[in-house]
């Protein structure tokens, strides 16, 4: 399953560029604070067959520095720049040494989570000018939005460099949301840190939870029953479900059709009351507990069947309006190549002609794997559209499919026994928006030591300015919800 | 002149005034209620209106008078437009000034003076809010002017009252090709004048997909309400102009109470059914790109010109 390999600075990308060539992706990078030493965890993952190998490096404390990978991956690249801001481990021949996740306010030299930071400091002065590209010619400005905005999103600053209304750059500056969770994690017993997992992205309460729970099995050697996999596969769907047909009508709203968003809503609203009687909360929290599941109720399979008989004839509505049908064409393109190269997941992806897929490459169990993963390959709008509508067919078939091998109730393994000494353990799951992988390290007395959550709009949000060249600055906002990251998933 | 005609403009205006933000009420009620969802209810406009008056004013840094004098004129040219255009009476001491030209200059001025507030911002929001709005209207008013001359073709001149009463005396003026097609088009150029799908999406929160309400985001207040007010007026003058050209039926050519006071229920009837109408349509349409508005607007110029060739070489009587 996974096998982990101890490697010295100077082999590092020697080793990064083989399971890179073989297929691999850099899955997540976690820095550790050890006693003696500052480690380095790569994880590299592929399937199917599931396979997960990682690559541990040791820094010295005093001078933590490590060969780039970003020449090698623009994912990693991201990584190195995020350890760079939050622990101070600097990335050698770095092409973008600036900063990505650092506060501008936050005094230089501090370091969040290095285990000297302390309570976080005051507001400092503003370090050090920042400036955005420009882009000059004739007839170029810019146009600045956000980080607040008119509507009740989550805060992001774009600024758009434009001619006429086509957008010749946009760079997105995210990073309002930092809230410490990797942080939080630290010293909390298990069962603990499963509401603070739940809470990384409100909207994927299971996918996080999920993602943590199999982290900390590993860890634990905990054996989780078939039952409560199957269960845990059923929560996952639901929860694609609902936050899917959401961004149906969202994306119909943003065109103007308000009456398929008012449908759109109306399911949702519809699925969220049979998660609330599904797992005691709208959203889906507490179905997935450390060990195994917890469901009160089982959705009923009428109940589904209209559901799913809504959401086609909104899908069809959609589709079969000329003018709705017109805007998704075309509309901010993501080429396949440039999808691989950023190293998307979820339905990015899989509009892009990707066929990436967790449930695929790293199952659960046997049950829960869909029977066809949707993928088009044009890379727009529609594609976008397209493929959440037929993943909303696959998971009302897979729901149904499960059902039948779920309990109610409490499902719990027997409880693990007691291990000693620092263990680690990692979890991958296909949320709702693309791959989540979370790497968990206990310490010796059992609570955790690290967490690190890697969410898919970590991977995805450099792909849609990349989407939007040469788009109209009134089709952003469609575009920015066909997408749909998430800014707390991003910025931990 | 008379008491009648005075009377009218008295009714038409307050009329128009205190309907404007009912209209705007009732369509997104009609809307709502189509959507399925409850609504706000129709008073809701007046309701706004009133919270708005309460706040106090407030003025970017950096703006002048353009930003300043924007909200009164918009709402000033829009109530003169409620006096000029015969929605209930073609009798009026004001008849004589009712002049289809005059009454396109009055939107056109009431379009610029939002234009230059947004200009005047200097905000990127109000920049491209007002460079929209001029290539939405440097389409629009064009077509506003030829679907109406193809109507004052038959009439013999370019004074609404004028038009109006003829065409209520004679309703095959309204049948005929040249009538059909200015209908089109002028209700194609209403749509984009007044900011409605699927030009425009008054209902829009999307600060990058604006036209109308980017140009006015820097508004608060009263000058805000004053802005919404305007808007308001524009849209129910609009359709109101819309009804008399095309459903001129029932509206007062003489000097008789009884006929302004009817003219005035019909008048209001008008309206309501039309905005209601374009309410119910606007469920069912989205909004287009940007770039394919020109096309549309352009298909709109095109039907009121081909209107005016068909009233120039198909019009048989009064051409003179």
């Amino acid at each position: 399953m996974r096998t982990a390999h101890e490697v010295n600075t100077g082999e590092l990308p020697k080793r990064a560029e083989g399971l890179l060539r073989d297929g691999h992706r850099l899955a997540l990078v976690a820095a550790h604070h050890d006693v003696d030493a500052v480690r380095l965890v790569h994880l590299f993952v592929s399937g199917p067959p599931d396979t997960r190998i990682e690559l541990h490096v040791r820094l010295d404390p005093a001078r933590p520095e490590v060969p780039s990978l970003a020449h090698l991956s623009f994912p990693a690249g991201r990584f190195e720049r995020e350890m760079h801001d939050l622990h101070g481990i600097v990335p050698l021949d770095h092409p973008q040494p600036r900063r990505l996740v650092r506060h501008f306010h936050w005094p230089k030299g501090w370091y969040p989570m290095h285990p000297d930071a302390g309570d976080p400091p005051a507001f400092g002065e503003q370090e050090g000018p920042y400036p955005f590209l420009e882009v000059t010619g004739d007839g170029v400005y810019e146009i600045p939005v956000g980080p607040v905005h008119a509507g009740i999103i989550e805060p992001g600053h774009f600024r758009f460099s434009v001619v006429g209304e086509t957008i010749l750059k946009l760079k997105a500056r995210l990073w309002f949301v930092h809230k410490g969770i990797e942080k939080l994690f630290q010293g909390r017993s298990v069962a603990a840190g499963l509401p603070l997992a739940e809470r990384i992205s409100g909207d994927t309460a299971v996918g996080h939870a999920l993602a943590y729970c199999l982290a900390v099995e590993e860890a634990t050697g905990t054996a989780v029953p078939e039952q409560a996999q199957c269960a845990r596969a059923l929560l996952l769907e639901l929860e694609r479900l609902h936050n899917h047909v959401a961004d149906l009508g969202m994306l119909c709203n943003d065109v103007g059709h308000g009456i398929l968003n008012a449908h759109a809503q109306r399911v949702r609203e519809q699925l969220l009351r049979l998660n609330d009687t599904v797992t005691g909360h709208r959203l889906l929290r507490g179905g997935v507990v450390p060990g195994g599941s917890a469901l009160r109720t089982l959705p009923h399979p009428a109940q589904l069947d209209a559901i799913g008989d809504d959401i086609r004839d909104i899908v069809k509505l959609a589709l079969g309006h000329s003018t709705i049908h017109d805007r998704f064409t075309g509309t901010a393109i993501l080429r396949t190549e440039a999808a691989r190269d950023i190293g998307c997941l979820g339905y990015v992806a899989r509009a892009s002609g990707l066929a990436q897929d967790a449930r695929i490459a790293h199952p659960l169990s046997p049950h829960g794997r869909p029977a066809n993963v949707p993928v088009h390959t044009s890379g727009d709008v529609l594609a976008r559209f397209l493929v959440r509508a037929e993943e909303i067919d696959a998971s009302l078939a897979l729901i149904r499919e499960l059902r039948d091998s779920v309990a109610t109730g409490p499902v719990l393994g027997p409880a693990p026994a007691a291990g000693s000494g620092p263990r680690s353990g990692v979890g991958l799951v296909e949320g709702w928006r693309g791959t989540i992988a979370t790497r968990v390290e206990l310490a010796a007395d059992g609570t955790l030591a690290r967490v690190k959550p890697v969410d898919p709009s970590f991977f995805n949000w450099p792909a849609l300015p990349v989407a939007l060249n040469d788009t109209i600055v009134p089709d952003f906002p469609l575009t920015n919800k066909s997408f749909n990251l998430s800014y707390a998933g991003n910025d931990l | 002149m008379n008491t009648v005609g005075y009377t009218a403009i008295v009714l038409q205006v307050g009329a128009v005034v205190a309907g404007a933000p009912l209209l705007t009420g009732l369509m997104r009620q009609t809307r709502a209620r189509l959507e399925g969802r409850a609504g706000a209810g129709v008073l809701q406009p007046w309701r706004d209106v009133r919270k708005l008056l309460r706040k106090e004013p407030i003025t970017p840094v950096g703006t002048g008078p353009a930003f300043r004098w924007a909200p009164p004129l918009l709402v000033a040219t829009s109530l003169v437009l409620a006096v000029l255009v015969p929605l209930i009476s073609t009798d009026t001491p004001v008849r004589g000034r009712a002049d289809l030209i005059v009454v396109v200059s009055l939107l056109a001025l009431g379009t610029l003076a939002l234009a230059l507030a947004g200009l005047d911002t200097g905000t990127a929001f109000g920049g491209m809010g007002a460079s929209r709005e001029m290539a939405i209207a440097a389409l629009v008013e064009p077509t506003i002017l030829m679907a109406v001359f193809a109507l004052s073709i038959p009439a013999g001149s370019t004074n609404l009252p004028v038009i109006v009463a003829g065409a209520a005396d004679q309703p095959a003026r309204l049948t005929s090709p040249a009538g059909l097609l200015a209908i089109a088009a002028l209700a194609v150029a209403v749509l984009a004048e007044s900011g409605r799908l699927p030009v425009d999406n008054p209902a829009t929160h999307l600060e990058l997909t604006m036209v109308h309400e980017a140009m006015t985001l820097e508004y608060a207040g009263p000058d805000l309400a004053l802005v919404e007010f305007g808007a308001q007026l524009r849209l129910t003058v609009l359709l109101g102009l819309l009804a008399s050209l095309f459903a001129p039926w029932g509206i007062a050519t003489g000097a008789s109470l009884a006929a302004v006071l009817l003219a005035l229920l019909l008048a209001v009837l008008k309206v309501a059914v039309l905005g209601m109408a374009l309410a119910a349509a606007e469920v069912f349409w989205a909004k287009l790109r940007l770039f394919r508005v020109p096309e549309l607007l352009a298909g709109s110029f095109l039907l009121a010109l081909l209107a005016v060739t068909a009233s120039y070489f198909l019009g048989g009587e009064g051409g003179q």
